[in-house]
């Protein structure tokens, strides 16, 4: 059963730039997928799609049975709640603790105090952070405040989890121990997406890798395939690399 | 409970906003202070307006002035035909030797005037002081007590009265137009200014909106902290409105320029002015949160 669905999915921006063109992709329940691509190909427009921060001019997007597509604004935090999405600038709010970064999702949901502070401090357990839950963001390291913020992705326990660009402020070795956390929470069931010009990453993890160029899937590498074809021997792949680093 | 829930972290992270972002909300509280106060001192002369006018509408009299030969009988006889009229509400006699005696009370110069004349000597006419129900029809009702026989002379005011009460009412729109625009204004100012302290916290919308806030609890602790800086921009109007005028009553003893121009009892006037202010400043705080947070909420 494909938990993300989409089909010939099209996006004109009302510049009359046109960013994806009538992409089709599935994505399994529980996989972890790569999306790579040179700057300007469309990957960040084909996931804020996926978190409905853009809608699709034509298409259909199906995340977990709901037509994303269709969803009214004022109706889109539903959709939110069900997914997690962490970001390259982490986007903390830097008056709170990193408990109550974590915290105040749940807070906003109304749920009990209780329950929040026990799915907050299991979020918190879970990326490595038990030790610093008092800390405010500026006290923590790029890598410690990118837990946090996974933390908050994952406090409410998403069935998919978007990163978008996770490890783009971190060093190498940060880098992993990042992506050793996303592979955690994919182990416990849930689906992760991660965008990422990290060729490193994306070779030591040996996961689904999808390359976008120009609006479209171009590559689709599939897990288990990895080994045969190195992908980073891949021309187009290489380019993707390339572009990013010079561009950005 | 979960919506309770919801409330009360909003009304303290409301609260907590004000206090946070305290040179941002000192910008809007003192906006509302100022309009707030324009309001009060707008409103307070509009009533007073008003309060003139009824006061002066319902001392209209017209003074019926008879001739001297008539007797008792004849002036009953008149009286009787004043009251048929219908617009008139009460009549009052006074006899010319009453009006010399009050006369006498008025001041020196009539007293030793007065004094020196006999009874039979008395120039004054005895009068009917006749009320009406409806001012506006003053005039007609003056006429038709002229025609009747015995009066010797009918006056009402005229032309002055009228004069002032149409001034009076011009003013009192005036003054109306100008609390609503005031009112009108501050929204406006509340709004932008508001704006300002909402761009700065522009991120933190955003990542609320990111992790599943609703646009209704989102905008829910901008709408109450509204509501707080509405609150306190109330509180210096409401303090100027009760002991200023207060005061202003009691020096001028009540009475402005002319014993008819009264003001308005300070009690509870001032207070019912008060809650009216705190009211416009709440609803004007509230109205300016939400239509400042909507522009960077998606709805």
């Amino acid at each position: 059963m494909e938990f993300i669905k989409l089909r010939n999915v099209e996006k004109v921006y009302p510049t009359g730039v046109t960013a994806i063109y009538g992409l089709n992709l599935d994505i399994k329940k529980g996989d972890f997928a790569f999306i790579i691509g040179a700057s300007g190909s469309g990957k960040s427009t084909l996931i804020k799609m996926l978190y409905r921060e853009e809608k699709a001019t034509n298409g259909e997007i199906i995340i977990g049975g709901v037509q994303v597509g269709r969803l009214k604004n004022r109706k889109v935090y539903k959709l939110r709640r069900k997914l997690g999405i962490v970001f390259q600038d982490f986007k903390l709010l830097p008056r709170l603790t990193a408990y109550e970064n974590v915290a105040f999702a749940l807070e906003m949901y109304g749920l009990p105090k209780d329950e929040v502070r026990m799915k907050t401090l299991k979020a918190l357990d879970l990326v490595g952070l038990k030790e610093k839950v008092k800390s405010y963001p500026n006290e923590l390291s790029g890598g410690e405040q990118q837990r946090v913020a996974i933390a908050r992705a994952i406090v409410n326990a998403p069935k998919l989890l978007i990163c978008d660009e996770p490890t783009g402020n971190l060093d190498k070795k940060t880098s992993l121990e990042i992506m050793k956390v996303l592979e955690v929470i994919n182990n416990l069931g849930t689906t992760v997406i991660v965008v990422t010009h990290d060729s490193d990453i994306v070779n030591k993890m040996k996961k689904r890798v999808i390359l976008i160029d120009q609006g479209r899937v171009k590559k689709d590498f599939e897990k288990g395939t990895y080994d045969k074809n190195d992908f980073t021997k891949d021309e187009d792949v290489q380019k993707a690399f390339v572009k990013n680093e010079d561009g950005e | 409970m979960k919506t309770f829930r919801i409330l009360v972290r909003n009304i303290r992270d409301g609260l907590k906003n004000v206090v946070r972002n305290l040179s941002l909300s000192f910008a809007s509280i003192s906006c509302i202070t100022v309009t707030l106060l324009l309001v009060a001192v707008s409103m307070i002369g509009s009533l007073n307006v008003e309060n003139f006018t009824k006061t002066i509408r319902d001392d209209f009299t017209i003074v019926t002035y008879m001739n001297n030969e008539l007797t008792e009988d004849q002036e009953n006889e008149i009286k009787a035909q004043i009251q048929k009229i219908n617009n008139v509400e009460s009549i009052t006699f006074e006899s010319k030797k009453e009006i010399a005696e009050q006369m006498k009370e008025e001041s020196e110069v009539f007293n030793n005037i007065i004094t020196s004349w006999s009874d039979s000597e008395n120039p004054l006419y005895d009068t009917f002081k006749v009320k009406v129900k409806d001012s506006e029809k003053i005039s007609d009702t003056a006429e038709k007590i002229k025609k009747i026989e015995g009066i010797a002379q009918v006056k009402y005011g005229e032309g002055m009265i009228d004069s002032l009460m149409t001034i009076f009412n011009i003013i009192e729109k005036i003054l109306i137009v100008v609390v609503i625009s005031l009112v009108v204004v501050t929204a406006f100012l509340i709004v932008n200014t508001i704006k300002i302290t909402i761009f700065s916290r522009q991120e933190e919308v955003e990542i609320k909106r990111l992790v599943g806030a609703s646009n209704f609890s989102i905008k829910q602790p901008f709408v109450i902290e509204g509501l707080f800086l509405g609150l306190l921009g109330s509180i210096v109007p409401v303090l100027v409105t009760i002991y200023a005028y207060s005061f202003f009553y009691e020096k001028t003893g009540g009475i402005l320029f002319s014993h008819f121009i009264k003001l308005v009892d300070p009690y509870p006037f001032v207070f019912i002015i008060s809650i009216i202010l705190v009211v416009i400043g709440i609803i004007v705080g509230m109205f300016g949160s939400s239509r400042a947070v909507r522009r960077y909420l998606k709805i």
